[in-house]
């Protein structure tokens, strides 16, 4: 039998929620039987491949490089889930939000009012957008997983669920933060 | 006393009235005045002519405008300088100037004038020339030719409905009120006309501030209440003072007050002023604000008419509702009740706006159509433009196209529609409207009035206004649609009041008989009016 | 005191004249969702959670401040309310700064709690974020009107049942906050007595103590106890 194609990309987000899906401890060796993982900051894969049947997506889209990335990973991707708060609704990366030029805000805050040495704005790195985004604002989603991170029993009900082909209940289950 | 002031009218070959709106004003019809005034003294016709301030005839865009009887010949845009010749010709020699003549006559054609029986015709601030022209009989009739029963028994026969907007029966109102257990019992007549646009209450207080206190004091009668209070927005500054100045003048004569006319009757009648939130005129929130706490509303039931003001039974009216009680005593319900359509009998007002020929403030029989209104008496939309759109019911009513103006104006066929009969506002748009921005500027307006109380008009009218600057700014999707007519029918169902159980209203009209233009907006990220930043071409 | 009979969501109950459709839901163990509703403090009618249908009515009604009526059928959960306690909760989710994982009520929030029950696992609206203030100046009560949800439990339980009336709102619409006093510093507030109630009774993180964990700050119970108490006191 074929293996279903599974992806994991981490974007703004802290890789808590990558954690969490390592937390799945045993599982991982159910999981390894069915899935064959694809692309992820886990493996070393270069280009986001075709094909895939399901990506899970960690992180809220905060830069021009991460855009590029969620656009092509859902054309090629059958399901997409949004897993934890910050690719869910945008959580603390989307803090800047709320501040007039966030986007710039957070730049000097980190890069020169918090230097120590060298106080300086990178140039050689990816353009900030103007405001961090949670998937569904750039993508059509199929399935939101939140919690900051979710648990990974959460994790695994969803993946369980999908892998059989049902719907996965969320409610209940779910909770932000 | 009416008998006195009649003859002395008659000693009169000519009366001048002089409108002295707040819009006429504004054009300059005080100096009108003074000019008619110097004329007729300097030729020497004090005796014969008789030259009036008056309150509006309803023909705003024609202003400052002088109607002279006999004949109700109506003089348009009169300046100082015309109005010495108007003297000499019309009433020295009898010959009506015909070039500074009002020339629609088709304006005042299909009118049926009830509550603005006097607009433009008496001084509002003589409360003598109200009294000649039959004011206060309906009062007297009260005091000594009925009971209280057959008063309302009368309102009841009238069908009258509430004219704020909402249409329950006024007599099914009173009898509540009659019935309910508590004293003292309050009377509350809305004068908190916030509509933008809408005119139709202050002019009716400037021009006829006595009809709408006779119908007050009429009602402290029929259900023994003996406070009342008027609540007006201070933003109607010269509505108060004739407010003031008639109550002063009806406490003079013993007709408000204690012991009125010699009876037992006592009515103590306070003018209240409210601080300009959209939200006062809801008829819970003005209980609040009367009783001086933020002027929120309140869930229902309780209802005002049996726990109002402090707890008591109390009855809200709006003023023209209550304008036309004395007309429905003397003439009897029966009477009424043949006036309009059946279900909705008697008139409304409505202010008459937007890209039209003939705006105003016009009174109508229920039952006439949208296009009788628009075109007929509007005069259609000028410049050669296109006819798009009309907004009927205020901010928080319903656009609707060419194809609904068959409708007759009555509550349940604007409501079926989309629209609500509201405050009596109608705004003509024209095919230079983008219908996207027209629904933007509405909710917006909403927004800013939303009192804050409950979550889906509070936050779900920023999150639809959202939405439609998303489709203005060529960032929409197609499910916006959708979003929006399911967030739209959600306010309209779980908001607490009536400002947001309609503010959806010109978002969910605009979509219903508009779509197309929202997809235009969306799918090829034009706007076919170039209203919006998007612009014709497309971006 | 006349008994009245109905049913709520099928099942037959009878309940004093005059108790609201919530309470007599609440005393036959069927539970709507809520969130102004304190029970202790008069009903506000503000959040729209707790609608509930009733037969023969094409509207909605808040169970809160609707009163029973004899032989009423009351639904309290059909697929339409369920959509319009999660369209509430989206509208309130988005409104202002809710971000549960940075908040000191995180695990004891009324509404990420409620959230999660109802299953409301993303937000479909943009959040707003609108800049209000943060009053840290008291010695140890701290408002953050950026997690305000407006209810007015704060407010109901200060006037009604401390009885100074510290807390009230200001502005309208989206603008409406809390204030103390006449928009004071909470420093500056000489009507406050400092008795905590608004952080017990604050459903979500807006009102707390400092240093303290909003789980051990937290008591809705506060209010119903000190009415109950006086009532008896009284009788």
């Amino acid at each position: 039998m074929n293996k279903v194609r599974v992806a994991t990309i981490w974007l703004s987000g802290c890789s808590g929620c990558h954690m969490s899906f390592l937390d799945q401890d045993e599982f991982l060796m159910e999981l390894a039987k069915l899935v064959q993982f694809v692309y992820s900051p886990l493996i070393d894969v270069k280009e986001f491949p075709e094909n895939v049947d399901i990506t899970i997506v960690e992180g809220a889209v905060g830069n021009e490089e991460q855009l590029e990335l969620i656009e092509v990973a859902r054309k090629r991707t059958k399901q997409l889930i949004a897993l934890g708060d910050c690719a869910v609704h945008g959580n603390v990366t989307s803090l800047r939000n709320a501040l007039r030029e966030g986007d710039q805000a957070v730049l000097k805050r980190a890069y020169l009012e918090l230097a120590d040495t060298t106080p300086q704005i990178p140039s050689e790195v990816t353009p900030l957008l103007k405001k961090a985004h949670p998937l569904h604002e750039i993508v059509e989603v199929d399935h939101f997983i939140p919690g900051c991170p979710p648990p990974a029993s959460l994790i695994t009900y969803v993946l369980t669920e999908l892998l059989a082909g049902r719907k996965p209940e969320m409610e209940g289950k779910a909770k932000f933060g | 006393m009416a008998e006195e002031e009649r003859e002395k009218q008659k000693r009169f070959r000519y009366r001048i009235n002089v409108c002295c709106s707040s819009s006429c004003i504004s054009l300059g019809a005080l100096k009108v005045l003074k000019s008619f005034e110097r004329a007729v003294k300097e030729l020497g016709l004090e005796d014969q002519c008789k030259v009036a301030r008056t309150g509006c005839p309803g023909t705003c865009s024609a202003g400052p405008v002088v109607l002279i009887e006999p004949g109700d010949y109506f003089y348009e845009g009169v300046t100082p300088e015309s109005a010495r010749e108007i003297v000499e010709e019309h009433v020295i020699r009898g010959i009506p100037l015909k070039r500074f003549l009002y020339s629609v006559p088709e304006f005042f054609s299909k009118q049926k004038r009830l509550v603005l029986r006097n607009a433009g015709k008496m001084d509002p601030l003589d409360i003598r020339e109200y009294i000649s022209r039959g004011g206060y009989a309906a009062l007297v009739k009260c005091l000594t030719k009925m009971s209280e029963d057959d008063v309302i028994n009368e309102v009841f026969k009238s069908g009258l409905r509430g004219r704020g907007g909402a249409g329950f029966q006024t007599g099914q109102k009173w009898k509540f009120v009659s019935k309910a257990a508590g004293s003292p019992k309050y009377i509350i007549g809305n004068l908190d006309e916030g509509d933008p646009g809408v005119f139709a209450n202050r002019t009716l207080a400037e021009a006829d501030p006595h009809a709408i206190i006779e119908g007050m004091i009429i009602a402290s009668y029929a259900l023994k209440a003996e406070k009342g209070y008027l609540y007006t927005r201070a933003e109607y500054p010269l509505a108060i003072e004739t407010l003031k100045k008639a109550i002063q003048q009806a406490k003079s004569l013993g007709l408000l007050g204690e012991k009125i006319l010699g009876t037992d009757l006592n009515f103590d009648l306070e003018l209240r002023l409210g601080a300009g939130a959209f939200i006062a005129g809801e008829e819970t929130a003005i209980l609040a604000s009367i009783e001086g706490m933020r002027a929120m509303p309140r869930p229902r039931p309780p209802y005002p008419a049996s726990s109002g003001l402090w707890g008591k039974p109390t009855l809200i009216q709006n003023v023209e509702t209550l304008a036309n009680i004395p007309l429905i005593v003397l003439n009897g319900g029966e009477w009424f009740s043949k006036i309009g359509v059946p279900h909705c009998p008697g008139t409304k007002c409505f202010s008459l706006t937007g890209k039209i020929k003939n705006p105003g403030l016009i009174e109508v029989p229920m039952g006439i159509t949208l296009k009788e209104v628009v075109f007929e008496i509007g005069g259609g939309v000028p410049d050669g433009r296109r006819f798009k759109a009309v907004l009927v019911g205020g901010p928080s009513g319903g656009c609707l196209p060419e194809s609904q103006l068959h409708l007759p104006i009555d509550y349940e066929s604007l409501t079926k529609a989309g629209a609500i009969m509201g405050s009596g506002g109608i705004v003509v748009l024209d095919d230079e409207s983008c219908m996207v921005d027209t629904a933007k500027f509405f909710i917006d307006f909403c927004v800013d009035e939303s009192c804050g109380k409950c979550t889906p008009c509070r936050v779900g009218l920023v999150k639809v206004r959202k939405i439609l600057e998303r489709i203005g700014h060529a960032k929409g999707v197609e499910k916006d649609i959708d979003l929006l007519a399911k967030v739209g029918e959600y306010i309209k169902e779980a908001s607490l009041c009536g400002l947001g159980q309609t503010a959806p209203n010109p978002v969910l009209t605009t979509i219903r008989y508009f779509k197309e233009e929202y997809m235009a907006h969306i799918l090829d990220k034009k706007c076919p009016t170039g209203r919006c930043d998007m612009g014709a071409e497309g971006s | 005191m006349k008994s009245v009979r109905l049913t709520i969501d099928g099942r037959a109950v009878e309940v004093p004249d005059g108790t609201t459709i919530l309470d007599a839901a609440m005393a036959n163990g069927i539970k709507i969702p809520t969130l102004c509703h304190l029970e202790g403090v008069k009903d506000y009618g503000g959040c729209r959670l707790c609608l509930v249908e009733i037969k023969g009515s094409p509207k909605v009604f808040p169970a809160c401040t609707t009163p029973v009526g004899q032989g009423m059928e009351v639904t309290t959960n059909s697929d339409r309310l369920k959509e319009y306690r999660k369209m509430a909760l989206q509208l309130l989710l988005s409104e202002r700064a809710h971000i549960c994982s940075v908040c000191v009520a995180n695990g004891a929030c009324e509404l990420q709690s409620l959230a999660s029950e109802l299953g409301v696992d993303q937000l479909i609206f943009e959040r707003d974020w609108p800049e209000l203030s943060v009053d840290l100046t008291h010695a140890y009560l701290v408002i953050d009107r950026n997690r305000c949800i407006l209810c007015t439990r704060c407010i109901r339980v200060c006037d009604e049942i401390e009885g100074v009336h510290t807390l009230d709102l200001m502005l309208r619409g989206k603008e409406t906050q809390v204030v103390i006093d006449l928009n004071e510093n909470w420093k500056n507030a000489t009507s406050c007595t400092g008795c905590r109630k608004c952080a017990k009774v604050c459903p979500v993180g807006a009102i707390y103590v400092k240093g303290e964990a909003l789980s051990s700050t937290k008591d809705k119970e506060v209010a119903k106890f000190i009415t109950e108490r006086r009532r008896s006191a009284f009788e």
